[in-house]
């Protein structure tokens, strides 16, 4: 059986990086929620994991899977708030506001705002640091797919951040 | 794209988290993992006298009491944790609720208010001869004590006395299993896993400080002055 660390340590370590994750994902009022759903069927399978290798990827998998579920569920609008009307709105009318918002410290919200598979693909590449083949799979593409979705996703965050 | 925006993005993705309460949501998740009978081993932080100890117990009662120093070292709970996620099981998480009553017996026995402790021990972590001779050390009462000889015989093996030493130094929960009450056959404290000075100072809490060690006057002064 493999030999892995109390889950408080998953916890301390990599807690910040999932709410994180989760935030930019389903917005800051439904990532709490998302969060505890994604610890529960984290500690739930903890025990079974072959091997304590890469913990903090294996989380945000499941935290992006849980996301996902959320979006599906539909049951609220997937975007966080403000930011979805501004970047969908005029392009010329929101630089200085996706500027400010950046400013702000607020780039997140931007980042939940890509559509679906750009904003999935940005945040498993730059929150999970995970390969373009592990995202392809994630999101039941290819690695090519998964790259340009990343690509897509960054130029029109660098469009609005230049 | 430039590195720096991605590292901004990184980093923006990272501060996110930072708009809902991490410690709340961490306290929140503790109490969720309970409810859903995921929490196998709760431990807390607790303080005394002798310094900051670790208390671990899962739904069978106390599991580990990790004193203040153990052999001459600091505590170091990063390697109590991780030896209770590997020996019972790997859903450790903190929950200092859960060890409530625990904390508070340990609070009272330190104020002498205290002679007898009635939360639960899980025994698990001792194992063989070491199980047989806590068990019998768990039955010496209050200001009272008894010999390794005299445990061990009890055990069932009345040779095995350095065994009865070895396995009082592997308690997983001393002072709930009070191994400081087994003393040398002379009657001088002996050895302890909190160190020496802890077991002296827990017999005098006790009154159990044989007399005659209590009467040495040099050794006690050159004690003092080292202090």
């Amino acid at each position: 059986m493999a030999t892995l660390p109390p889950f408080q340590q998953l916890l301390d370590e990599h807690g910040r990086d999932v709410l994180g994750f989760l935030v930019a994902s389903v917005g800051p009022s439904d990532a709490e929620d998302i969060f505890q759903e994604t610890l529960i069927a984290a500690l739930r399978s903890y025990p079974t994991l072959k091997h304590a290798r890469n913990l903090r990827s294996w989380l945000l998998t499941i935290a992006h899977r849980k996301a996902i579920d959320h979006h599906r569920a539909g049951s609220r609008r997937p975007l966080p708030s403000g930011a979805a009307e501004e970047v969908g709105g005029e392009r010329g009318a929101l630089d200085g506001a996706i500027e400010a918002a950046a400013n702000k410290g607020e780039l997140w919200r931007l980042v939940g705002a890509l559509p679906t598979k750009q904003r999935s693909a940005v945040l498993l590449r730059f929150a999970g640091d995970m390969s373009y083949s592990r995202i392809g799979e994630l999101l039941d593409s290819s690695a090519d797919a998964a790259r340009r979705n990343v690509h897509e996703g960054l130029r029109r965050l660098r469009g609005e951040l230049a | 794209m430039s590195t720096t925006s991605e590292e901004k993005i990184r980093r923006a993705i990272r501060d996110a988290g930072g708009v809902v309460d991490l410690e709340r949501a961490k306290r929140e998740f503790s109490a969720r993992a309970e409810d859903e009978g995921l929490l196998e081993v709760a431990y807390a932080s607790v303080d005394s006298p002798f310094g900051e100890m670790l208390l671990a117990a899962t739904d069978r009662g106390v599991v580990k009491l990790a004193l203040p120093t153990h052999a001459g070292r600091e505590l170091k709970p990063d390697l109590v944790l991780t030896e209770l996620a590997t020996a019972v099981s790997p859903r450790v998480l903190e929950a200092p609720a859960k060890l409530d009553p625990a904390r508070r017996e340990l609070d009272l026995y330190f104020e002498g208010k205290l002679k007898r402790f009635g939360v639960p021990v899980d025994w698990r972590l001792a194992k063989g001869f070491t199980d047989k001779v806590l068990h019998q050390v768990a039955r010496i009462p209050y200001g009272r004590t008894l010999s390794y000889g005299e445990v061990a015989a009890k055990a069932g093996n009345p040779r095995a006395f350095r065994a009865a030493g070895t396995a009082c130094g592997a308690n997983p929960v001393p002072l709930i299993v009070p191994c400081h009450r087994v003393v040398q056959a002379s009657g001088d404290p002996g050895n302890y896993g909190g160190g020496p000075e802890m077991k002296r100072a827990l017999l005098e809490l006790e009154g159990s400080l044989p007399a005659s060690l209590d009467a040495r006057a040099p050794r006690r002064r050159s004690r003092g002055a080292t202090r």
